[in-house]
């Protein structure tokens, strides 16, 4: 593919990806809010891929050496800060799913 | 790994990506979509892996040992009260990654035999000035919410003058580089500039409106992904670079939407530059004492009422009370009063702060209302108890058009029969903006942490 074609055929996608994501954020409820914004942080924790494409490179010079290994180092912690902290959250919502509808009495006698 | 078995797998990512944003619009599937992701991501890093042009390991190993560990250990250890400044902390190293990967590649690259095609370079100089922008902005509000620094807006005369200036500055960099003078100086000065106005940026915005910039800077580390993508020629980068960028800006919108301000005025219009004067005219239209009243006398007034909002807000979660709040509220329930919630889009420090925290103490979800269900119901509420919220609640929202929160939709907490207000001290919030709520005579203040507040509230309950 020629760079031009190439170029166009990513732009459409991105143009894409921009009415997918309005599409698919404005559904997320109020309530999930600071889980979608902690989600779309690990999401963008993609950079990764950047990161070790860079760091990995072959014989290269000291800059490139110290930059890539520092940019693998802070996308690594972005990646997986971002799905645990997320995680974390998302688990204090499904609790309540599970909880049953009255607290269970508090004075410890077994159940019937 | 050929080219389209590697496109292929990034494709896969590409979709876990979206399903797990799909399951997020409901919380019973919403945990099963963020796995989805970690999945779709664990993918793009393997492939990533068995690419040709990988021919050096330990930079990478060391790097996710030590990236990937500090991670981990502060996503566990972190407290509920304390996600906000996560939050903007992993955003922030996301953009310094983009930031650094677009460095490393210019090194590289440049000065190319003849000329750096426009969009390499385009895409280069955008994911530089972008992630670092958002890198330093992120650091600023993480210190901001953890309080290594002031709060409070930062302001000095000329400001936006130097901002300005310093944009300029940054703007010309870039259009060099893209124009042909591929120097690398050039991307370091642009790099380091976008650093210095990422933090001068951020330093004049006030706690109050954390919610609007973490959601800003979340949108701009999307960006700074997505230029990486252009320059990397690499799809899953665009895509969910887009993704997120998209979700920024929507979570952005809705922040600015909930305090009736544009996106420019909160950037740009630090809010503790007008308050003195509303204060002053505040001060005198009520010239009222502020009452206090006694934890009995507000366990009282509560366990008699019919029906008690809550009305939390940041003083909640600095004091880590969600789950004393419960407690009271099960103990009221018992008593056979209506409890609920009503939460204001912009309480807290990031959009649905609250949510999470009464998340974290297990309350159930009908008792939550947003601030459309929760305002026609204050006329028949007997007790509102604000629990360390303020801006949200300030009557002269509606009223003083001399204030600078004038026209932003509140809770109408002043409609309830009476109101009963949980604060630290009489100082105004971190927008330094003078609440004539607490003047109003259907109002009692109950000073001091809110914790203990709710503790005294919770023993005064159970006495009667």
């Amino acid at each position: 593919m020629s760079h031009g074609l190439l170029l166009v055929f990513e732009l459409t996608i991105l143009v894409l990806a921009i009415f997918l994501g309005f599409e698919v954020i404005s559904k997320v409820p109020t309530l999930l809010h600071t889980p979608l914004m902690s989600g779309t942080n690990a999401i963008h924790g993609i950079v990764i891929v950047g990161a070790m494409l860079v760091a990995g490179l072959g014989p290269k010079d000291t800059l490139t050496t110290v930059v890539g290994l520092v940019a693998v180092v802070l996308a690594s912690a972005n990646v997986v800060g971002g799905f645990v902290v997320t995680d974390r959250m998302l688990e204090m919502f499904r609790k309540r799913e599970e909880r049953p509808a009255k607290p269970p009495p508090k004075d410890g006698r077994p159940g019937p | 790994m050929g080219r389209v078995a590697t496109d292929l797998a990034y494709l896969a990512t590409i979709v876990a990506f979206i399903l797990a944003l799909r399951f997020l619009s409901n919380p019973a599937t919403a945990r099963r979509g963020n796995w989805i992701g970690a999945g779709g991501m664990l993918i793009a890093i393997a492939v990533t892996a068995a690419q040709k042009q990988i021919e050096s390991w330990w930079e990478i190993v060391v790097g996710m040992i030590i990236g990937g560990a500090f991670g981990a250990v502060a996503a566990r250890r972190v407290k509920m009260t304390a996600m906000p400044q996560m939050v903007a902390l992993f955003n922030g190293v996301g953009g310094g990654a983009a930031a650094l990967i677009s460095l490393a590649e210019f090194h590289r690259l440049a000065p190319a035999p003849g000329r750096l095609h426009t969009d390499i370079s385009i895409s280069i100089v955008l994911s530089a000035l972008i992630g670092a922008i958002s890198f330093a902005g992120s650091m600023v509000a993480f210190a901001k919410l953890q309080e290594l620094i002031r709060g409070r807006p930062i302001v000095y005369p000329g400001q936006q003058l130097v901002n300005g200036a310093l944009f300029a500055g940054i703007l010309a960099a870039g259009v060099a580089i893209v124009a042909g003078a591929e120097r690398q100086w050039l991307l370091v000065a642009l790099i380091l500039g976008a650093l210095l106005f990422g933090v001068l940026f951020v330093l004049p915005i006030g706690g109050a409106d954390m919610p609007v910039v973490i959601s800003l800077l979340n949108a701009f580390t999307g960006l700074a992904a997505a230029a990486t993508g252009f320059e990397l020629e690499n799809n899953v980068l665009i895509v969910s670079g887009m993704l997120v960028g998209a979700s920024g800006t929507l979570l952005t919108v809705l922040m600015g939407r909930a305090m009736n301000r544009s996106i420019a005025n909160v950037l740009f219009g630090a809010f503790g530059q007008v308050s003195a004067g509303a204060a002053a005219v505040a001060a005198d239209a009520d010239g009222g004492a502020v009452r206090s009243a006694s934890a009995d006398d507000v366990a009282v007034m509560l366990a008699y009422a019919h029906k008690v909002v809550f009305v939390p807000g940041y003083g909640m979660a600095v004091a880590q009370a969600q789950h004393d709040v419960r407690q009271l509220a099960d103990l009221l329930e018992a008593r056979g009063v209506e409890v609920s919630y009503a939460i204001h889009p912009v309480a807290g420090r990031m959009p649905g702060h609250m949510n999470v925290l009464l998340a974290e103490a297990n309350v159930p979800y009908p008792q939550l209302k947003e601030m459309a269900d929760a305002n026609p119901e204050f006329p028949r509420t007997d007790v509102a108890l604000v629990i360390g919220a303020n801006d949200v609640t300030n009557p002269d929202a509606r009223t003083n058009q001399g204030s600078p929160i004038y026209g932003m939709p509140i809770l109408n907490v002043d409609q309830a029969q009476s109101v009963v207000v949980l604060k630290r001290s009489l100082n105004p919030g971190f927008a330094g903006i003078e609440n004539p709520l607490f003047l109003n005579p259907k109002t009692v203040m109950l000073f001091g942490d809110a914790k203990e507040s709710i503790t005294h509230l919770i023993s005064g309950v159970k006495a009667l």
